[in-house]
């Protein structure tokens, strides 16, 4: 406790230890990626603070937890590798190795291995987090990015933004077993946790399409529209569904809203204001908060799943990119 | 693509203008890899034939050629006059140019034609990226330095149609009579240091000094050297484009690393208007799922057909003239300043027809059904 009458960071880093130890079960961490400044910015998410920034390489964009929740993983994008960080001390685990330009990592729902999607060479990687090496390359269209992972671990779905599709890939031999063209410029892919349709958002297109993981069919285009925006302002990315997947909150971009859309009849129930050009979503592990990253504004507006209200506006460090909350 | 060779066109003043023999052509390669990786899932297969001739009839007749003999889509990288040429040659056949070159508003306008689109941003669309922004630093008073070519009156003429448009005011034009000469010599600088602001003085009192020199045989002699230290813009300086290759926004990284992989040089504005062509036929055929001409081209004109080409939104081509509509970068040497449409340059339909001329004011009937 005596660095508590210091001044400056250091009495800063070890309030916020302090405050981690005495947390209640409800408080997570949630980790933004700040993609110009090179930092992740960690928030409480019961004291809506945010408690420590964690320093990381260069251009850091998607972040997963691992690990059973005790790693950070992170693209650090212009490094061409990924980093891992320990999710409770903050400090640098290892480097696991991608293609170049890694974007958007995901787990296999068992947990290892890790596919990352990187968008500057057509390829999906798959790695080993535990060993760090690279088990396999996937071909796939150009500029991969989306990353959506089947509930049962079967099937990865992964977008190209200039091939304008979502390929279906299996897990157990790596075989491209369907391309379901989607609109232009597809960013997220997302499962319903019970795997009955995935999501694909399409930001130039202006759409998400909502596609049946069985035959690959297209059920749903979804359209946005809000009074007083242009049409292309309106740039759907991040997805992310309630957790009984009655509903699904899609983030707008320029258009500076996330649009809360019935996922049963793909009917968009209202808008919600938040920062400006807002990318990806993440959910806390109660599905009570949802976090927005606001890339032009430099923070994350927080939004009240139940009440579809925005709570509070997190400064985050520059060009706040991607999110993910802590399990515990 | 059809490459019309112009040996009597005289090279750029600076060492790094100088365009690469494959100057448009890289860039429709480009597209070809990129239609074909999404073919690749489509079973479709896209191919580039050249033709070059610095002979517009036989640039004319070698297309008429191809085209009678099954292909649909030509990129035509030629003036005004070739392209208006090899549209009429070919008006009676399923098959559709792409001017990837030429800005003049005429074959835009009252000599525009049913089977020409356009890529390539028109003189007054480029003017009127330049003017928004200067309108939104309140940079209201200008000069103009106009250069002796026939295209540097018409560029002029466009920057007083955006001038008047944008409420800014030109307080004086000059000529500037130049024979450029041999563009090096070892020397001239000692010589342009003191043409350069001589020229220059006794201007009125202004913000900007617009210089208009399509060809840029003189235009980059201006900045930091005018009388009066105040910026140049337009064709030297900050000028607007289609592309430059330091743009890294909107996803470009990885499509600037792909060109440079392919052709080991940066990408050109022109690499990128053809890349824009080539790739609306492929995004053509992968919507309608079909190679046919006649779908395609009916596709790329109506209202569901939009591409993506790094520029943060949906392109759509104009429906009244067949002009791709697109932001506007605004640039130095090094790198992007802006990108235009400005914000506050607000319009019906889209911001995107703030750039150029408007539905209401055009003169292009081939289109009327």
């Amino acid at each position: 406790m005596k660095s508590l009458v210091k001044l400056g960071t250091a009495a800063f880093l070890s309030l916020s230890a302090i405050s981690l130890a005495a947390q209640p079960a409800s408080a997570y961490r949630v980790f933004v990626s700040n993609e110009k400044e090179n930092t992740i910015t960690v928030i409480d998410s019961e004291k809506l603070e945010v408690v420590h920034t964690i320093k990381t390489g260069n251009r850091p964009r998607g972040i997963i937890l691992a690990n059973e929740g005790k790693w950070v993983i992170v693209c650090t994008s212009d490094d061409n590798r990924m980093q891992v960080y320990d999710s409770k001390t903050y400090e640098w685990v290892k480097d696991l190795p991608s293609g170049p330009d890694p974007e958007l990592p995901i787990l296999h729902t068992s947990g290892n291995p890790l596919y990352v999607s990187n968008e500057d060479d057509n390829l999906v990687t798959v790695v080993d987090i535990f060993k760090g090496t690279i088990i396999t390359d996937i071909p796939v269209g150009v500029e991969p990015e989306g990353m959506g992972m089947s509930p049962d671990g079967k099937i990865l779905v992964n977008t190209s933004e200039t091939t304008n599709m979502a390929h279906f890939i299996t897990t157990d031999g790596f075989k491209n077993v369907d391309n379901v063209l989607v609109d232009n410029r597809p960013r997220v892919a997302e499962y319903k946790s019970d795997g009955s349709e995935v999501w694909v958002s399409a930001e130039i297109g202006g759409t998400v399409t909502v596609i049946n993981p069985e035959d690959r069919k297209v059920k749903a285009k979804i359209n946005f529209e809000i009074q007083g925006i242009t049409k292309d302002a309106i740039q759907p990315v991040g997805v992310r569904f309630t957790k009984d997947n009655s509903k699904a909150f899609v983030a707008l971009g320029p258009a500076n809203r996330v649009a809360v859309v019935d996922a049963k009849t793909y009917k968009v129930e209202k808008y919600i204001l938040v920062g400006q050009r807002v990318w990806n979503l993440g959910m806390t592990p109660d599905f009570k908060l949802l976090f927005t990253t606001n890339g032009t504004s430099n923070d994350v507006t927080v939004i009240d799943v139940a009440s579809e209200k925005p709570v509070k506006s997190i400064k985050t460090g520059r060009y706040p990119w991607g999110v993910v909350s802590s399990i515990d | 693509m059809v490459r019309q060779l112009r040996p009597d066109r005289l090279p750029p003043l600076s060492l790094l203008d100088l365009p690469p023999k494959d100057d448009g052509l890289a860039g429709a390669r480009l597209a070809i890899e990129d239609n074909n990786t999404t073919g690749r899932f489509l079973k479709q297969n896209f191919a580039l034939e050249l033709i070059e001739s610095d002979n517009t009839d036989e640039l004319v007749a070698e297309a008429r050629k191809m085209v009678e003999g099954g292909i649909g889509f030509v990129v035509s990288d030629a003036d005004a006059a070739t392209q208006i040429k090899l549209a009429d040659a070919l008006k009676d056949l399923d098959a559709v140019v792409f001017n990837v070159s030429a800005p003049d508003e005429n074959i835009r306008e009252e000599d525009c034609r049913a089977n020409l689109k356009h890529t390539a941003p028109s003189r007054a669309m480029l003017a009127d990226a330049l003017a928004q922004y200067l309108a939104w630093k309140r940079w209201g008073n200008w000069v103009m330095i106009i250069g002796p070519a026939p295209q540097d009156e018409a560029l002029a003429q466009a920057y007083r149609r955006s001038a008047q448009r944008f409420g800014m005011k030109i307080l004086e034009e000059r000529k500037f009579k130049y024979d450029p000469g041999n563009r090096r010599s070892d020397g001239g600088f000692e010589q342009i240091q003191q043409q350069i602001p001589t020229f220059t003085q006794k201007l009125p009192p202004h913000d900007v000094m617009i210089v208009v020199d399509e060809g840029e045989l003189f235009g980059e002699y201006f900045p930091y050297r005018t009388w009066d230290a105040r910026p140049v813009a337009g064709t030297a300086g900050l000028f607007p484009t289609t592309w430059h290759p330091a743009i890294e926004l909107w996803g470009g990284t990885q499509f600037q690393n792909r060109f440079k992989r392919l052709a080991n040089r940066n990408m050109r504005p022109i690499d990128y208007n053809t890349w824009m062509a080539v790739r609306s036929i492929g995004e053509a055929a992968t919507r309608k799922n079909s190679v046919e001409r006649k779908p395609l081209i009916d596709y790329m004109l109506s209202p569901d057909f939009e591409l993506a080409a790094f520029k943060g939104r949906k392109l759509t081509y104009r429906a009244w003239n067949g002009q791709l509509r697109q932001p506007l970068v605004l640039a130095t040497g090094k790198m992007h300043v802006t990108v235009s449409p400005q914000p506050g340059f607000l319009h019906q339909y889209t911001e995107l027809d703030t750039l150029g001329i408007d539905r209401p004011e055009t003169k292009c009937r081939a289109y009327v059904k």
